[in-house]
């Protein structure tokens, strides 16, 4: 076994509750064993490095570590805050509103049971995440309630004593014709090399709508594998942003079932990576459904010597006539020594479908540089103009505060003016 | 004020200018004319610094320094603009945006004070003014979407904006109905000043009667092969091109003599 399920699938003690589900998983993911390079799934994704490495279980000193992290602008219904996996009252809010209702499961080892138990099994990762959950959270909006501001689920990397790993379930429910505005942050409060592994399940009723942000600024070191797991009902539509910049090595599984007739999913994403950053996006969206459709376009940068991966499937079940899916990928290289795989699978079983995809890799345009620096822009901010132009194609989605972060923070990463040795 | 020297450059492997001299004093409008392929953009591209077109002997001076050891941004800075041929879209990158960072990071390097966001646009409005261009066009991204008369003019504001010292024109009338070549060529005459030159390249003489050029060369194959004054425009429209190349065995090098 590596040395990185050695160091966490040891005997520690566990709430009464959840012995079992830890129990099963840990032993499921044994027998198992991580992914290697013979899996498909994780073919341009090595995770032989941290295979070597030791965590400790979980962060005992979450709850008194002094956090100074940098939370998103704006206004909110709630803000659950989690500081390597383990709820944080202090830093979080949740007030009284109407049809909204957040429950934290760390207190409840039954539910959170229930609900790690409910997880689709066969994921390594899936098994690591039920195997090591100390606590949950459950978002629900009833059936007809539109929640106005956002909620915020703040994911908040921070060293510890040694370098832990820590796992998070999020369940997010919207009833019929249910609306909800919900941002999910991740953010480091200095480099650190833990472990995280968060699972994100999101179940919409008929007609609901759910407007979600990810944005991933996790700290400088950091290893994160997440899988965010939608199921769309009749007339249900999921519109998602996503931006990846942060973390050493992150993988993210965005699966989305389409499920009712008439569901809708668009999702927009970057990723801009700098130094050895890897991030692997692997996106697979079912048509399960007549009249579904997908809209995707996602963007990706790197730097220096970092590697992305872009992983866009989409399949169209039989029967999901007058499916509309679409799917572009395009990809700005900044240095010679970076690297972006970008992968777009088109299955189709269903007559009368409109589908279109394609994926493209290239370098900034010499002609625009050359045309900026000839008005007087110095390279530097002429090539960082152009790639924050490249990025924001896929941002117009945000709202302007977030927005502006967001472009901040592209600008403070990329690009990076030397190539590391 | 500007000063070439028996400038040789390779684009590509191949040499495209082959020996062109030329001298431009500061307040004169020279207009270089000369025949597809003779290496009109070559020059342009040379002076404002573009990657690609190798310098494999001569020199060219500008206010006394050397132009080709600056950075195309250095060159912007001390003055120099170029006008483009083909304007380059530049999609999610804002007009007025690129425009003030462009303006600031030249008076930057010049040691000038950067311009707030209001005292911008009251200079945008005035250079908007003279060329006729709409409001709108500064909301959208940098010539995205604009129509080719609307991107040569854009050109101009830009030049009328930047108040370069030497403005290199490259075919900006090429693709003009008659009234957006009247607007560009009022945009030029009002930056016309006793302190800043002007190269107007053209492959035709129309231009040349709005703007009206001090001084006429004529470039073919890679060299000055003749020099005059607004009259020579007038000759070459009648005569053709052909004229020059039958008038003019293989030179020596250097600048034709003016006819």
């Amino acid at each position: 076994m590596s040395a990185l399920l050695d160091s966490l699938l040891g005997e520690r003690p566990v709430p009464a509750g959840l012995a079992g589900v830890r129990a099963a998983a840990a032993a499921a993911l044994r027998r198992r064993g991580l992914p290697g390079p013979r899996d498909e799934a994780w073919k341009y994704t090595s995770l032989r490095a941290l295979e070597q490495r030791r965590f400790v279980d979980g962060d005992r000193g979450a709850r008194a570590r002094a956090i100074d992290a940098p939370f998103l602008p704006g206004a909110y219904a709630a803000r659950l805050v989690f500081v390597n996996g383990i709820h944080r009252e202090d830093l979080s809010e949740v007030g009284a509103v109407a049809g909204l209702h957040v429950e934290r499961l760390g207190g409840r080892p039954d539910e959170l049971a229930a609900l790690l138990r409910s997880a689709p099994t066969g994921d390594a990762f899936g098994e690591l995440n039920a195997a090591l959950a100390l606590d949950g959270v459950r978002v629900r909006v009833a059936a007809g309630a539109r929640i106005e501001a956002p909620v915020q689920i703040v994911h908040v990397g921070a060293p510890a004593e040694a370098e832990v790993a820590w796992s998070l379930r999020t369940q997010v429910e919207l009833g019929d014709g249910a609306w909800l505005r919900l941002v999910e942050h991740h953010v480091g409060t200095a480099p650190n090399a833990n472990l995280a592994s968060i699972v994100a399940a999101y179940r919409l009723g008929a007609g609901a709508r759910l407007d979600l942000v990810q944005v991933q600024d996790a700290a400088d070191g950091a290893y994160l594998v997440r899988r965010s797991e939608a199921t769309l009902g009749a007339e249900a539509t999921l519109d998602l942003n996503t931006v990846e910049v942060g973390a050493q090595l992150v993988r993210h599984d965005l699966v989305v079932d389409l499920a009712g007739r008439g569901a809708r999913l668009r999702s927009c994403g970057v990723f801009a990576l700098r130094a050895r950053q890897h991030a692997d996006t692997h996106l697979a969206v079912t048509h399960n459904a007549r009249d579904t459709a997908c809209d995707i376009a996602w963007r990706g940068v790197a730097d220096q010597r970092s590697r992305g991966v872009f992983h866009g499937a989409i399949t169209v079940a039989a029967g999901a006539d007058g499916a509309d899916a679409r799917l572009a990928n395009k990809n700005l290289l900044l240095s010679a020594q970076a690297e972006i795989d970008t992968q777009p699978v088109l299955e189709i079983h269903a007559d009368e479908v409109k589908a279109a995809h394609g994926a493209t890799v290239g370098q900034l345009d010499e002609r625009a540089l050359f045309y900026l620096r000839s008005r007087g822009l110095p390279l530097e901010l002429a090539r960082r103009m152009l790639v924050a132009a490249f990025c924001g194609a896929v941002l117009d989605g945000l709202e302007p505060g977030l927005r502006a972060h967001v472009d901040a923070l592209l600008a403070a990463r990329l690009p990076q003016a030397e190539v590391l040795p | 004020m500007l000063k070439i020297d028996d400038l040789h450059v390779r684009v590509a492997g191949k040499e495209i200018l082959k020996g062109l001299s030329l001298e431009i004093a500061a307040g004169e409008v020279h207009a270089i004319m000369g025949p597809n392929g003779a290496g009109k953009s070559t020059l342009g591209n040379v002076l404002a610094g573009r990657d690609g077109y190798e310098v494999t002997a001569g020199r060219i001076e500008y206010l006394g320094r050397d132009l080709l050891a600056l950075e195309p941004e250095e060159r912007a800075a001390e003055g120099v603009f170029l006008a483009f041929q083909y304007p380059v879209e530049i999609p999610g990158v804002n007009n007025t945006y690129f425009l003030r960072a462009a303006l600031n990071a030249q008076r930057r390097h010049r040691g000038e004070p950067e311009l707030d966001s209001m005292q911008f646009l009251k200079k945008v409005r005035e250079k908007l003014a003279v060329l006729h261009l709409k409001d709108e066009l500064l909301h959208r991204a940098v010539n995205e979407g604009f129509s080719g008369g609307e991107k040569k003019r854009n050109e101009i504001f830009q030049l009328a904006l930047l108040e370069p010292r030497l403005a290199i024109l490259d075919e900006t009338d090429s693709g003009l109905d008659i009234d957006a070549l009247r607007m560009v060529a009022d945009g030029v005459n009002a930056m016309r000043d006793p302190a800043r030159a002007f190269l107007v390249v053209t492959h035709y003489q129309r231009l040349l009667d709005y703007i009206v050029p001090d001084v006429v060369h004529v470039l073919a194959d890679g060299r000055i092969v003749e020099s005059g004054d607004k009259s020579l425009a007038l000759k070459l429209e009648e005569h053709g091109y052909a004229w020059i190349a039958g008038r003019h065995a293989p030179a020596h090098g250097g600048a034709g003599v003016a006819g």
